[in-house]
């Protein structure tokens, strides 16, 4: 993702553990505001109500640390109404070696607003050793559609762990998406979708592209207590060279007519990587209608013979199969959104 | 030069041998039909002629264009032109036909197709399949036209075709049936064609057919003549009814 504010509504930059850059196109003042969390707390005395109300403080380990001492993080809100069809970015960055960065996340979209948000979290590719703790809460207001999209770039050597919540409020969607085509030293999130709301739905996508012995645990969660709730998770993942990924999904179905429904893809490349999906659907309630497809498998002989008789060699031929697997049109996003995801996708498997 | 010329070739497939040691060869600007019942070998050459998994050649060699081919692997003897079509293609779930399209006209999945492409395209009535996963929910006429327009596109000298005609409505058959013949017409290139019905000989002008049975090659003469005696006969006593070809047989070119 270019580091310029060029075609984006908004741009947030916090470096290592202070922020340097905030700011909001001109074109969308009035629709968001965007600044350090810290900042915002000061400003708004009813944020402190929003802080630490979907993500418990003594969840584990690493949201008591943030709860103790964190450096900043972002707020966004989108206003009530506004509709944003152009990629938020949102940057943490981190260059110090062996920082532990702390942040905590708040993004709140307004009543009846509709936005796609796109973030990348990168790392500088000299620094060793670095951990990023990032707790995310956000809140999807009455009859708001929030599309939010992160991909990570983080280097080989950091650990990253993620603990993020969403409470969707009555006829609320919120989709969430999950990039992740770079190594990683280790990786584990389990975002959770509260459709507390009437109607309310919760989108679940990850894309993962697990290398060189990364770790990987991604999974999310959805609770449907709302009246007709509904949650979707759909993921594909491909682990090689020594990758190990777990794959998790649980959705409850806590209403009687909500519904939700889970699809799990996975290749495993070689023999050195290591792939387990577990998928689990709870019912409380008589009514749910909560189904699961997970599939874990290699690539087919026969799809790799028939693409060299059209004259690919076996490399050209895998990498279009998995260019294929790797379906960015699970995310949902927008044309423009669409391929500039694709291409970060295609970049990273050597696709043609 | 003989487009494609093989000697003494035996192959084994899971350790049985089916090809029996046999030889042919082809001239350009020929189609030559290929009979014999299920389990003949039929698919094994055009398999082992591609160079796919599963066949083993025990003896004997195969020379395309005068090179000599036989450990060669697919995408090489692909790129050298000899193609492809398959009786049962496989899905390939995430590539679109239009995508694969592309690669066979040795284009990349971003360029464009040319007016006159799009022409073809159309011809083949496969516009309306373009963004969809190769084969995937495909009719066996909508397969085989995806097929043999991937063929015609990568423009080759040498076509091998299983069966182009299994499983394919009267008027798909009509359409890939006359394309395939046009293009060896304009094209200088060969085909061999396996087929078990008789309707595909109403459009290709070959002058050659052969029956394969038990691993060998036996009567040697016009097709449609071959196709009447196995409807009258059946394979085994139309068999024994002709002589052996001399050596090996040779197709000859179309006057």
């Amino acid at each position: 993702m270019d580091s310029e504010g060029r075609n984006r509504a908004g741009t947030f930059m916090h470096l290592n553990q202070e922020t340097v850059a905030a700011s909001v196109n001109e074109a969308y003042e009035g629709k968001l505001e965007l600044m350090d969390v810290k900042a915002a707390l000061k400003k708004y005395s009813w944020l402190q109500d929003y802080m630490w109300k979907v993500v418990s403080k003594d969840k584990d380990e690493f949201t008591k640390k943030v709860a103790e001492d964190y450096s900043g993080g972002y707020f966004m809100r989108i206003l009530p109404g506004a509709e944003l069809t152009f990629p938020l970015q949102s940057c943490l960055m981190i260059t110090q070696k062996n920082l532990e960065q702390r942040v905590h996340n708040i993004i709140i979209a307004e009543e009846g607003s509709k936005s796609h948000i796109i973030t990348s979290c990168v790392q500088h590719s000299s620094v060793p050793q670095a951990s990023h703790l990032g707790i995310s809460e956000i809140y999807v207001k009455k009859e708001a559609m929030l599309n939010f999209t992160m991909i990570h770039q983080w280097s080989e050597n950091t650990l990253v762990r993620p603990r993020s919540a969403a409470q969707i409020d009555d006829r609320a969607t919120f989709v969430s998406n999950y990039v992740c085509m770079r190594p990683v030293r280790d990786i584990q999130m389990y975002p959770v979708g509260y459709c507390t709301g009437e109607d309310s739905r919760v989108s679940f996508n990850s894309i993962l592209y697990g290398q060189a012995n990364s770790q990987l645990d991604i999974g999310s969660k959805a609770v449907l207590s709302g009246r007709g709730s509904k949650a979707e998770m759909i993921s594909r993942a491909i682990a090689r060279e020594g990758s190990k990924m777990f794959i998790r999904g649980m959705i409850e179905g806590d209403s009687s007519d909500c519904k939700g429904h889970l699809e799990c893809r996975g290749l495993l490349m070689d023999d050195k990587s290591f792939m387990q999906s577990i998928p689990e659907l709870i019912a409380r309630k008589k009514g749910v209608e909560i189904t699961h497809e997970a599939a874990v498998g290699k690539i087919s002989e026969k799809e790799i013979t028939y693409l060299m008789t059209r004259r690919l060699s076996r490399d050209q031929a895998v990498s279009l199969i998995i260019r294929g697997f790797m379906d960015v049109g699970i995310l949902g996003l927008p044309e423009a959104l669409n391929a500039e995801i694709k291409r970060i996708v295609d970049a990273s498997t050597g696709a043609a | 030069m003989d487009m494609l010329e093989v000697k003494d070739l035996s192959v084994k497939v899971e350790g049985k041998l089916i090809i029996k040691n046999v030889s042919f060869s082809l001239k350009e600007a020929t189609s030559h039909i290929l009979f014999g019942p299920n389990g003949s070998g039929k698919t094994t050459l055009i398999s082992t002629l591609m160079g796919l998994p599963g066949y083993e050649v025990v003896s004997g060699k195969i020379l395309f264009r005068g090179v000599d081919i036989t450990g060669k692997g697919i995408d090489e003897r692909a790129r050298l032109g000899i193609v492809v079509s398959f009786q049962n293609p496989p899905e390939v779930t995430g590539v679109k036909l239009a995508d694969l399209l592309k690669l066979c006209l040795g284009k990349t999945v971003t360029d464009e197709f040319s007016a006159e492409e799009m022409k073809q395209i159309e011809a083949f009535k496969l516009d309306g399949f373009l963004n969809r996963d190769v084969n995937v929910g495909f009719s066996g006429g909508e397969r085989k036209r995806s097929e043999i327009l991937q063929l015609i596109f990568m423009k080759p000298n040498l076509m091998l075709l299983d069966e182009p005609d299994s499983g394919v409505d009267v008027e798909s058959l009509r359409l890939i049936a006359s394309e395939i013949e046009r293009y060896v017409e304009n094209s200088g290139g060969s085909s061999l064609i396996i087929t078990h019905k008789g309707d595909i000989l109403e459009y290709i002008k070959a002058t050659y057919g052969c029956i394969l049975l038990d691993g060998q090659f036996h009567c040697y003469t016009h097709p449609m003549k071959i196709y009447e005696d196995i409807k009258k006969m059946g394979y085994e006593e139309c068999v024994s009814c002709r002589k052996r070809p001399r050596e090996g047989w040779t197709s000859e070119p179309r006057k």
